[in-house]
């Protein structure tokens, strides 16, 4: 469209398209950059809650303005190249992996199914190729740094990232048979606004995809539990341990770039995307609002695992992808195939399983949050800093003092 | 086509990595992430302690006992004013003597949480390491009631200790148990229960009997390998011989006896006993004096005296040979961190990299305690 615009008042067309090009890339660019901070707060925060700390709170409103600092501080931080080196491929690495994560965001949708950079025909594996750059980035700054830990780490990432990859990839077949076709657009309209509508719950085999094709992607992604390239309790800091600065910037942004491409694809392809009811279609704000709560409801899912679960050791982690997701999401191949032979004349049927199936995946969900919910309430106490006479609990709000006993307490101490 | 050559790689874990706690150094030769040796390397925190109080008055080296061994100063303090006191045969009132088994009980807890929670956190799980931090603040809190400081008390003195208890203090106590019950339930249900965490720690690095009497392994350490053995059950010293308490030992929890989780999994249950000794404390704590009648200028007796306590790294030993002055004329300690460290060596032989920290963690070496 902005093309046809652009050649209209007499830009040739292949200037155009580089305009075109180039205007959407310092988009997502700038876009990376901003979420990748403000993400960045976020996940403090979201950590602070629940280790019962207070989190960044110094600059700006709420400390919600730390990120502008961090970045500012990193800029002007000295980029330490370590002795030994191999200098072209230090530089190189930090960007391919930038590159990598902002080259998926071409196929991502941002709310309404055609809001698409570039709506390929062939989406899918375009956004399951481009994503494994960021494996070339990786070896390539474990390998340059000349650290034995970086190396560890980078050797650890290309197993982990190779392996999880056909797992993703055969995560996402499901959705794929279903709607039959690979272009992210026509993934998000076959869905509807209403969960039952969702692809996840079309069937179950549809959402054992799903549940194999997320787990695959944190650990595609490097977080934890799969965080074994930058473990830190044993890698120091994995395959970023000698960058410095903007580089190590780079690696920070690619991580939680990495976050909403995941999210995002997720939502797009699995959770209903930006779809609003019939209704109130055409509405493109509240779709472009519908789609990033969803998108940050997978984001705070990831943040949620990061924070709970203890990490995996490399031959367990290897063996969760060979010995179970990977049977896993043959099984939801297979049985997909065998569900669209039985279902194919009957959408009654189709009907009631994603409705049955929707309202129990919503069921768990709900007594799983009152669940959370309850332990929250019995963990609840605020944390305190300075010591006095009057007890812990007491200055926490967990119970009254008895005031006759403390008198006593402060006689005592005079006293003594 | 020849055989490819391949080479061992020499890492050296430490002395600055994350998840030696403190100054140690590990020398590894790995094949990829396999370990084929293991070395320790110890006496980056060495501070003398042992040779300073050859020139120090005897009351003058409690305050050096703290920094032996600082998660858990009481014990420390309480294993030498013990010897002292068996050398100048003093008795402690009995009042003093409950107190004492308190804040070692307390101390022995916050000593745990540590253990635990730097284990979890070298697993990954850094959520119950703050947690357990949290409640060990409280702990510090109670310990600073009664002694005016939250790390390195300097409570305990030669024939009692120095301050008597705030009057509340045994409510206090009381309340914070009532919290930490079910707060320690919870860290449970998080971490330990957890079945990736189970999968990291069970069937590693197993320790048997023989291997753990050969390394002369003490402790928690030694109890995880199903050992019952604790010189407060053994040679019970102080009022322990009054109290009713359990000894928990490595039965199997996850895989094998003797392994990570055992070792493990032993700590969070003493902590429960720990919390059945303060409770019966609280209800046995008799009034009358804090402080024998002790010179201030103490001479004890020519000869060597040794006395055993069990702390938190388990059967610490204090050696003093005396030859009848105002200052010892050596003095020795026996710490279960060095024989704990000196066994890696012999179970890390074939484990990952990510294991031999699981190792670390579970042995619970604590570096100023190693090097002194």
């Amino acid at each position: 469209m902005i093309i046809e615009l652009l050649t209209s008042v007499g830009i040739p067309e292949l200037a155009a398209k580089f305009i075109f090009a180039g205007a959407v890339g310092f988009l997502a660019i700038n876009f990376i950059a901003v979420y990748a901070g403000v993400v960045s707060v976020i996940e403090r925060k979201v950590a602070a809650k629940m280790q019962s700390r207070v989190g960044p709170n110094r600059v700006g409103p709420g400390g919600w303005l730390q990120w502008l600092a961090d970045g500012i501080k990193l800029m002007l931080k000295e980029d330490i190249h370590p002795h030994g080196a191999d200098h072209f491929l230090f530089n190189m690495a930090p960007f391919l992996i930038v590159c990598g994560v902002a080259g998926a965001f071409a196929v991502l949708p941002w709310g309404p199914a055609h809001a698409i950079a570039a709506d390929l025909n062939v989406g899918i594996l375009y956004f399951i190729s481009i994503t494994s750059l960021v494996v070339v980035g990786i070896l390539m700054a474990g390998w340059s740094s000349n650290n034995k830990w970086a190396l560890i780490g980078g050797m650890r990432a290309a197993a982990q990232i190779v392996s999880y990859e056909i797992p993703v990839a055969m995560g996402l077949l499901p959705a794929i048979m279903i709607v039959g076709s690979l272009q992210v657009s026509a993934l998000t309209e076959s869905q509807g606004f209403m969960p039952w509508d969702w692809t996840a719950f079309d069937n179950p085999f549809a959402l054992l995809g799903f549940l194999v094709f997320l787990t695959g992607s944190v650990a595609e992604s490097n977080r934890a539990p799969f965080d074994l390239p930058e473990a830190e309790s044993e890698l120091v800091a994995g395959f970023f341990t000698e960058y410095s600065g903007f580089r190590f910037a780079c690696f920070t942004l690619g991580e939680f770039a990495a976050t909403w491409a995941i999210g995002a694809i997720t939502t797009a392809v699995y959770l209903g995307g930006g779809q609003l009811p019939p209704s109130m279609a055409g509405m493109i704000p509240l779709s472009i609002g519908l789609f990033v709560l969803k998108t940050m409801s997978v984001v705070f899912l990831l943040m949620w695992f990061r924070w709970t679960l203890p990490r995996f050791r490399i031959d367990q982690m290897m063996d969760f992808s060979w010995k179970y997701l990977l049977p896993l999401s043959l099984v939801a191949f297979f049985g997909q195939a065998i569900y669209i032979l039985i279902s194919w004349d009957s959408p009654a049927m189709q009907t009631i399983v994603s409705h049955l199936l929707a309202l129990a995946v919503l069921g768990v969900i709900f007594l799983f949050a009152g669940r959370v919910a309850y332990n929250i309430k019995i963990q609840l106490i605020p944390i305190n800093t300075l010591s006095t006479e009057i007890g812990p609990l007491e200055r926490a709000g967990k119970i009254a003092p008895p005031p006759a006993v403390v008198e006593e307490v402060e006689t005592a101490e005079e006293g003594a | 086509m020849g055989k490819l050559r391949t080479e061992l790689m020499t890492i050296n874990m430490g002395p600055q990595h994350p998840s030696t706690h403190g100054v140690i150094r590990f020398i590894i030769d790995t094949d990829g992430e396999v370990i084929h040796r293991c070395e320790p390397d110890v006496g980056y925190l060495h501070r003398s302690i042992e040779k300073i109080t050859e020139h120090l008055s005897w009351q003058g080296i409690v305050p050096f006992t703290d920094r032996v061994d600082y998660l858990c100063a009481m014990n420390s303090n309480w294993a030498y004013v013990m010897a002292v006191e068996k050398m100048i045969a003093v008795e402690v009132p009995r009042r003093a003597e409950f107190i004492r088994v308190m804040v070692g009980e307390l101390n022995r807890i916050s000593s745990h949480m540590i253990a635990i929670g730097t284990t979890d956190m070298d697993m990954g799980a850094f959520t119950p390491f703050i947690q357990l931090l949290r409640e060990r603040e409280y702990i510090n809190d109670l310990l600073e009631m009664v002694s005016g400081a939250r790390l390195t008390y300097n409570y305990l003195s030669i024939g009692g200790v120095n301050y008597d208890i705030p009057r509340n203090w045994l409510f206090k106590v009381e309340e914070f148990l009532n919290h930490f019950d079910p707060a320690m339930e919870q860290m449970n249900r998080l971490c330990t229960y957890n079945r990736i965490f189970i999968n990291r720690m069970a069937n590693l690095a197993p320790i048997s009997k023989e291997l753990a009497f050969d390394y002369n392994l003490v402790g928690p350490n030694l109890r995880g390998s199903g050992v019952k053995s604790d010189v407060r059950r053994d040679q019970p010293y102080s009022v322990y011989s009054e109290l009713d308490f359990e000894i928990p030992v490595g039965e199997g929890f996850g895989g094998e006896v003797g392994d990570c989780y055992d070792r493990f999994m032993v700590r969070i249950l003493e902590v429960r006993e720990s919390i059945k000794i303060l409770r019966q404390c609280i209800k046995m704590m008799p009034e009358g004096p804090i402080q024998a009648k002790v010179k201030n200028t103490i001479k004890p007796p020519e000869g060597h005296f040794y006395s055993r306590s069990e702390t938190p790294r388990g059967d610490t030993g204090y050696f003093i040979e005396s030859s009848g002055g105002t200052s010892p004329y050596r003095l020795k300690i026996r710490s279960g961190s060095f024989t704990g460290i000196s066994i890696t060596p012999a179970i890390s032989k074939g484990i990952l990299i990510a294991d031999l920290v699981a190792v670390i963690g579970s042995l619970d070496i604590v570096a100023p305690e190693l090097d002194r």
